[in-house]
């Protein structure tokens, strides 16, 4: 029997206080792992809103600002761009398709967009999926919509559904489409992205809900009839945004650039991914402290631990000196302690892993509904790996002051036995 | 192993606890023979409990040499002291001497884990657990019931046969009993010493046995007053 098999069985002599700090150690890895997983897996998902897009153009302004208002549908473009520059570069040979975007509309507080039946075939999102339906399908002509599965599920919307568009972003007081209804013709599946959340339709039923409007508001005493202004409902002149896929990433900065210098309006391409960085950096901070909290809690853990084989020490110094007068070295009580330190700490990690892999099990399809996450029950990340070691290493280290106090009791003590 | 006559020899010992506080042990000369039986008569204050410490290697002396087996240990370093007791000195304490996340066997075969030498010893006619159940036997402590039992389940009688058990087994040459019947009744009392000092004759231990009660001083050799060798406790006493 060596001195570890000499500390299993004294912390089974404790079972009551060992299961209580393992429990602990436990719930403190299971919610930094969970957090950890969390975090990486929203920080995926929002990397994967926009995929398979090699440029986005619009308006001169900031990148964030065109990202937040072309793919998160936050906030509104300070400026439109004209169909004609559109055509201008999307008939470069470079390009491959493109995805116009006219917002500027809304349903009950749902961004409205407007596109062409590209956006279905082009659109990617999260490593590569296309948009699939979960009912009916693409729109067709000038009135019909597609809706977000979001939009389809707060509203309850089923297919066939007549709904009004409203001019403008928000919930009241718009000044609404209301002659010209549009009809549900399609419903997307989830994609856990800002599509969720929005009413797609044709650039022409944009067009066509604006026939009888002038700079943002409904010509007095002037109205078409829905199919009179369809049919006056020719090219858009202007658009808000559009997205590029190009045949060879090599060409995507030369394109970029093209784009950038562009004459005849003052327009800016920006690369998805870089803007989507920039903006997941400035959340870094949140990321950050949800990090340090879990940390800290890691922290607590382990402490109580300490705590608690620190309580223990006075009333073992009997024991102690036992091992003492039995031959044992001030080192073996020193190892004594630690080793039973370092089993509740690999024991508490053990059972946060298990407890960590049942919540997931058990909350992976809440998560999934809910947040649009998929957190995958893989084996421990490299990196999960790396935690756990690190909670172990710090087990071990904070595990020296019970273990040294030992020492020096039972250097102090010797065999004599104190109560 | 070591042949010479004398188990332990202290020559000019001087102990205190703190540089400036007065002496508590100044022993001038003891010597104990190897296989006897001695008592150490002192009550409690006297400096015994000191004097054990100083035998076992885990206190040293300011002045003066404790030899144990012919083995300076004042000159050891601390590991080579605790390697040093543990192969040569069984232990048995007053009362609670007994782990109590061990078993009865786990704890008698204790000081083998600590000691190569007493394991090898062992082993040399027997098996550990064998060897454990033996002397445990002797002890009177046949049933096995007992053996499985969790030790807190134990009398205080058979915790110390047990503890008495551990101190002998690996035949350590020197057995140190410190008050080990203080918590027993007088009929167990005498049974207890009884069965130690047959265990320490098969063994030719020589058993060093310290109390305040001098009604036992019959079972042993030879009965040494720790206040009529150390000159501390005198002065101490003059000054009250």
């Amino acid at each position: 029997m060596s001195i570890f098999n000499l500390a299993i069985k004294s912390i089974l002599n404790r079972k009551f206080t060992a299961l209580l700090t393992i429990f602990s150690i436990a719930l403190s890895v299971t919610l930094l792992l969970g957090v950890e997983r969390l975090r990486i897996e929203s920080r995926t998902s929002f990397a994967n809103t926009i995929s398979g897009t090699d440029l986005v153009v619009g308006a001169r302004s900031g990148s964030i600002q065109l990202l937040l208002y072309s793919v998160f549908r936050i906030g509104n473009a300070t400026n439109n761009i004209s169909w004609k520059s559109y055509q201008d570069i999307i008939h470069n040979p470079k390009v491959k398709w493109s995805i116009p975007i006219s917002l500027g509309d809304s349903h009950q507080g749902f961004r409205v967009m407007g596109t062409t039946k590209d956006y279905f075939q082009y659109f990617r999102y999260a490593r590569k999926h296309h948009l699939s339906f979960e009912k009916g399908k693409a729109f067709h002509s000038t009135y019909d919509a597609v809706l977000g599965a979001d939009v389809a599920e707060k509203l309850n919307y089923k297919l066939g559904q007549k709904i009004i568009l409203a001019h403008g972003a928000g919930k009241i007081n718009l000044m609404s489409h209301d002659n010209k209804p549009f009809h549900v013709i399609g419903i997307l599946k989830k994609t856990g992205t800002p599509v969720d959340r929005t009413v797609h339709v044709k650039l022409q039923g944009i067009e066509a809900i604006h026939a009888d409007w002038q700079n943002g508001a409904p010509i007095p005493g002037f109205k078409l009839s829905p199919n009179r202004a369809e049919q006056q409902a020719q090219e858009p002149k202007t658009i808000t945004a559009f997205l590029l896929g190009l045949h060879s990433r090599i060409s995507t900065f030369k394109v970029q650039r093209n784009i950038n210098k562009y004459k005849q309006e003052p327009l800016l391409a920006i690369l998805p991914g870089v803007a989507l960085q920039e903006l997941w950096d400035m959340m870094g901070i949140a990321e950050k402290a949800l990090l340090a909290i879990s940390a800290f809690v890691i922290l607590v853990g382990l402490t109580g631990m300490v705590t608690v084989i620190l309580t223990s020490l006075n009333e073992r110094r009997r024991e102690m000196a036992i091992l003492r007068s039995v031959g044992a070295r001030p080192l073996h009580i020193f190892s004594l302690i630690m080793g039973e330190a370092i089993y509740l700490t690999v024991s508490g990690v053990v059972v946060g892993l298990l407890l960590l892999y049942l919540l997931l099990a058990i909350a992976q399809p809440v998560i999934e509904t809910q947040l649009g996450l998929f957190i995958p029950i893989d084996w421990p990340t490299n990196y999960e790996l790396i935690l756990l070691s690190l909670i172990l290493l710090s087990g071990a280290i904070i595990s020296i002051i019970p273990a040294y106090r030992a020492y020096r009791y039972s250097l102090a003590d010797g065999m004599t036995i104190r109560i | 192993m070591n042949e010479k006559q004398t188990a332990i020899q202290i020559k000019q010992l001087e102990f205190s606890w703190k540089e400036n506080l007065p002496l508590t042990l100044n022993i001038e000369k003891l010597d104990i023979q190897n296989g006897e039986r001695v008592f150490i008569k002192g009550a409690s204050g006297s400096g015994k409990s000191t004097l054990l410490s100083l035998l076992g290697g885990v206190l040293l002396p300011q002045k003066g040499n404790v030899e144990i087996l012919g083995q300076k240990i004042n000159n050891l370093n601390g590991t080579a002291r605790d390697i040093f007791r543990s192969n040569h000195i069984g232990f048995i304490f007053q009362m609670f001497n007994l782990l109590p996340y061990l078993s009865v066997i786990e704890n008698v075969t204790l000081p083998l884990h600590f000691s190569d030498q007493r394991k090898h010893r062992v082993l040399k006619n027997s098996n550990i657990k064998k060897e454990a159940m033996r002397l445990l036997s002797h002890l009177d402590l046949t049933d096995k019931n007992i053996l499985s039992r969790s030790t807190h389940e134990l009398s205080v009688g058979q915790q110390q046969r047990v503890a008495a058990a551990r101190a002998l087994i690996g035949s350590p040459e020197i057995v140190i009993a410190d008050e080990p019947t203080s918590s027993l009744d007088t009929d167990r009392r005498d049974a207890f010493i009884d069965l130690l000092v047959n265990e320490c004759n098969e063994n030719k231990s020589t058993l060093i046995f310290v109390s305040h009660d001098q009604t036992l001083e019959h079972h042993f050799d030879r009965s040494i007053s720790l206040n009529s060798i150390n000159q501390a406790s005198l002065i101490e006493q003059n000054k009250v």
